[in-house]
């Protein structure tokens, strides 16, 4: 089990453009599978352009309790990088002018950073109504000063999505670390407790599954219904949704795929998973992630590959929403985590 | 020539099967992928048979195949070690039966 982030571990594929390098070369360079750009082109879909902008995606920073093994943030409890009050104010004037209805907030674990209580009420204040916090779980769990987090995301209706990769001990534990499947079900039983994720309550619970592994994920409708099952029966458990997530081929998950000799068979599931309708609906259409540092990138695996939105507006500080829409999204090979099959996004399959 | 008679890696050209004969090709999977529809059984279910199925037949593609099949269902490798072992008893069940006639023979043979 990973108990060390990647940059902790001076790991080569800390480095984003290693990360970029491998997913040009070996069987993209010699042909054997098609790039992204051409198989977007031939399904006459190039470039990808945003649409309406929906969801500010803001990462308050890659410190975690956890260090899950497919991360694809590399968060750990090591990673020091998160959001000072200086960045989010400059996040609060972009929330009081932007057209996005969303907020969602991400790590890491969001609520780990010191600012994050104060962050959401300020948001809240500049007219924020539709919160996601992606909490992992445990954190609720992991100290005394975060045992209030579940009355504080009822007091502003914040829609919880959290991860859960499977409804039995083993697999959850086996990527997330030992104690954590315990420790996660406690959680929703608290979330539950006060009125998050019960049927028919406006208290949202969702949960997101990733596979444990180098294969993709199966049908969402099909997944949800196993995970309802199976976490009443057993724990008593209600939540609202399941999203289906796949796993992208980029730093910590890409780093499990070159080590187990998965990466080429990886690779090869999700060109031939290739769906076009799910390209026309990739969330990079609707969504700008901000990094930690106040960057803009089209989606968080484009901030973990530090590739930056293509246009003259690069940072929060300078936002403009009309010049920051007329770009092109920028792609690579690890695009085709989005597009394969039902398709993946931060809210489940899109096709 | 390859070296060894099972490539993994031929797993994903068994759609070229077609190349040599389009309708006959197609109709198989046409009736391939009807069998695995949700139907009086469900998928899962399905799946899992084909996993026990794809051992007793000593197919290493459809294991690897179904093996994944299961995982990406949320099958758990001891569901799929249980599947495994109706195939296993199956087969030595064929195989005891037929002891039944040994014993026949002998009893008629026997003095």
């Amino acid at each position: 089990m990973t108990t060390k982030s990647l940059h902790k571990r001076e790991s080569d594929l800390a480095n984003s453009n290693r990360q970029l390098e491998i997913l040009s070369n070996g069987i993209f360079k010699s042909g054997e599978l098609p790039k992204f750009a051409d198989k977007i082109t031939e399904t006459n879909q190039s470039p990808i352009r945003p649409k309406k902008l929906e969801i500010l995606q803001i990462n308050l920073g890659y410190m975690c309790n956890q260090v899950c093994e497919h991360c694809h943030i590399d968060a750990g409890p090591d990673r020091e990088e998160i959001m000072t009050r200086e960045t989010m104010l400059q996040c609060l004037d972009v929330i009081k002018k932007t057209k996005a209805h969303t907020l969602d907030l991400t790590g890491g674990a969001p609520e780990m950073n010191p600012e994050f209580r104060w962050f959401v009420e300020e948001a809240s204040k500049a007219g924020i109504k539709d919160f996601i916090v992606r909490s992992n779980l445990t954190i609720i769990r992991a100290n005394k000063k975060y045992h209030g987090l579940p009355e504080f995301f009822k007091t502003y209706n914040v829609h919880v999505v959290s991860s859960m990769p499977h409804w039995t001990r083993g697999k959850t534990d086996k990527q997330r670390g030992d104690g954590v499947f315990d420790k996660s079900i406690k959680a929703l039983q608290e979330l539950n407790a006060i009125g998050y994720g019960m049927p028919n309550s406006n208290l949202k619970l969702d949960l997101v599954y990733n596979p444990s592994g180098a294969f993709l994920p199966g049908d969402q409708a099909s997944l949800e219904k196993e995970f309802k099952k199976s976490l009443l029966e057993d724990f008593g458990i209600h939540f609202h949704n399941l999203f289906a997530i796949t796993n992208l081929p980029i730093s910590r998950f890409l780093d499990y795929l070159i080590a187990s000799e998965n990466y080429e068979d990886y690779m090869y599931s999700l060109v031939e998973a290739y769906n076009p309708s799910a390209v026309a609906n990739v969330m990079c259409t609707n969504t700008i992630s901000v990094s930690w540092d106040g960057w803009l990138y089209d989606c968080d695996f484009n901030q973990i590959l530090d590739l930056k939105v293509a246009s003259k507006i690069k940072h929060i500080k300078d936002y403009n929403e009309e010049l920051l829409h007329n770009r092109d999204i920028i792609i690579s090979q690890h695009c085709y985590g989005c597009t394969a099959g039902a398709g993946s996004s931060c809210q489940g399959s899109v096709a | 020539m390859s070296k060894t008679y099972y490539d993994p890696a031929d797993l994903r050209k068994f759609g070229k099967i077609t190349e040599w004969n389009e309708e006959l090709g197609n109709k198989f999977f046409d009736y391939y992928g009807k069998v695995f529809e949700e139907g009086k059984l469900s998928a899962r279910e399905k799946s899992l048979i084909a996993l026990a199925v794809a051992h007793t037949e000593q197919c290493p593609y459809c294991i690897d195949a179904y093996t994944k099949d299961g995982l990406q269902r949320g099958i758990t490798k001891e569901e799929m070690m249980e599947a495994l072992h109706v195939g296993a008893a199956i087969k030595s069940g064929a195989t005891l039966v037929l002891g039944v006639q040994m014993m026949n023979q002998v009893n008629k043979l026997e003095m």
